[in-house]
């Protein structure tokens, strides 16, 4: 039997306010903790809705946070296609884990994104240390079992198919 | 990807793509718009009063120092004119609004809320109120982004004020820092020194203040002395600007200031 869509405004809903986070003006001192909030949704939404989100919706919303951070167009982009895939090659097993496992995982799926987004960034002349660009993914990490229970409680409520 | 790095053909669309994010800025902007309506309007009589008071002092003081400026202001033209010289142009400015920074540690851009509509162009030189900031790199509709002179890929031709002595100062990714580049070991270059941009290269006006050398390292091993300058602008703490616009209308005001 078909799935018939459900409430998938709540998708897009959480992707707007991740990207709006996003921008939030930040401390210089901290401004290397902030979480990739974008990636750590996406991820989210990967695990549990394989069959709707995946890497054609990784692409459109990666150009999204490239045209709100004012990057060059494709970085993001690039970057959480790459994540996709590998969220949907795993889900399956990643699903199973407990929740310190899974912010292992994402740390390590985070960590993948910066990778391409620096890398992207050298070719325009910045490029950071790895324990620079890889503080984003700890924080992104740490921040996963919270955001999980958040966008799981959500998903419950409005019955997200 | 690669079109957007390497061509200019995405230009024109990304222009037009800025409008969409400024709902987001705006949008984490609130708590801080909220913040100076707060520090507008609830306030105590007596505050008001004081800062009138001292508001009133100021404006005394400087325009002392206005009168004293425009018969140099006058002089320093005819000497000008004396000498021929064709640097005679004087500067409109649009004070303007950041509402934004990247939210990206490496890339030092910040948004400002005037864009095409009220003129502004590329390359056009951004100040606050003491010293320069960057200069425009992407014009929208409604908004535009500067690129600011500590970002890693910015160069900026200078002076020293004390002597003349040109240089370029370059970004190092760094808010608080910039570095002088191929100063040599000889050059006469000391801490304190005011450093001003040169206006070689047309980009940006001439005389207005960069920074302040902070620390001079000579190295005999070297070929170059490491020299820091520490930004004058308040780059991580202005919420007002200026955009300057180049016009020639200098003879005018001049011809104001002598009757």
């Amino acid at each position: 039997m078909a799935v018939r869509p459900h409430n998938r405004w709540i998708i897009i809903f959480s992707f707007v306010a991740a990207l709006t986070f996003g921008v939030l003006p930040m401390p210089e001192e901290v401004s290397w903790l902030r979480p990739q909030f974008v990636v750590v949704v996406f991820i989210y939404w990967c695990l549990t809705l394989p069959q709707v989100v995946g890497v054609i919706s990784a692409w459109l919303v990666g150009i999204s946070v490239d045209i709100v951070n004012h990057n060059v167009l494709g970085q993001h982009a690039l970057a959480l296609v790459v994540v996709a895939y590998i969220c949907l090659l795993s889900y399956q097993r990643i699903r199973s884990y407990l929740f310190w496992q899974q912010s292992m995982w994402v740390f390590v799926m985070v960590g993948i994104n910066q990778l391409f987004v620096n890398w992207v960034h050298s070719l325009d002349g910045h490029s950071a240390h790895p324990q620079q660009f890889l503080l984003p993914a700890l924080s992104s990490a740490l921040l996963w079992p919270l955001l999980h229970t958040l966008l799981e409680r959500m998903r419950v409520r409005y019955r997200v198919l | 990807m690669l079109v957007d790095l390497f061509t200019p053909w995405l230009k024109p669309v990304k222009a037009k793509l800025t409008t969409v994010s400024i709902p987001f800025y705006w949008v984490t902007n609130l708590p801080a718009r909220l913040g100076e309506w707060g520090q507008d309007n609830l306030v105590s009589r007596d505050d008001l009063l004081r800062e009138n008071a001292s508001l009133k002092q100021q404006v005394m003081i400087l325009e002392r120092k206005l009168q004293g400026l425009a018969s140099v202001t006058t002089d320093n033209v005819r000497l000008r004119e004396l000498m021929n010289s064709a640097d005679m142009v004087a500067e409109q400015v649009l004070v303007a609004q950041l509402i934004g920074v990247s939210p990206d540690p490496l890339v030092h851009k910040v948004i400002v809320d005037k864009g095409s509509r009220d003129d502004v162009y590329v390359g056009q030189p951004l100040l606050d109120a003491f010293g320069l900031m960057g200069q425009v790199v992407e014009v929208g509709p409604y908004v535009s982004q500067v690129l600011l002179i500590t970002d890693s890929t910015h160069a900026l031709p200078v002076e020293i004020n004390r002597n003349g002595l040109r240089a370029v100062v370059e970004g190092v990714g760094d808010l608080e820092q910039l570095a002088l580049r191929h100063v040599s070991n000889t050059m006469d270059v000391q801490e304190g020194d005011l450093v001003i941009s040169s206006g070689l290269g047309g980009r940006f006006p001439r005389g207005y203040p960069v920074g302040v050398v902070k620390k001079v390292e000579r190295n005999p091993g070297k070929p170059f002395a490491d020299v820091f300058v520490e930004p004058r602008a308040h780059l991580n703490r202005t919420r007002h600007v200026l955009l300057v616009f180049r016009d020639d209308s200098l003879a005018t005001e001049v011809e104001a200031l002598e009757q």
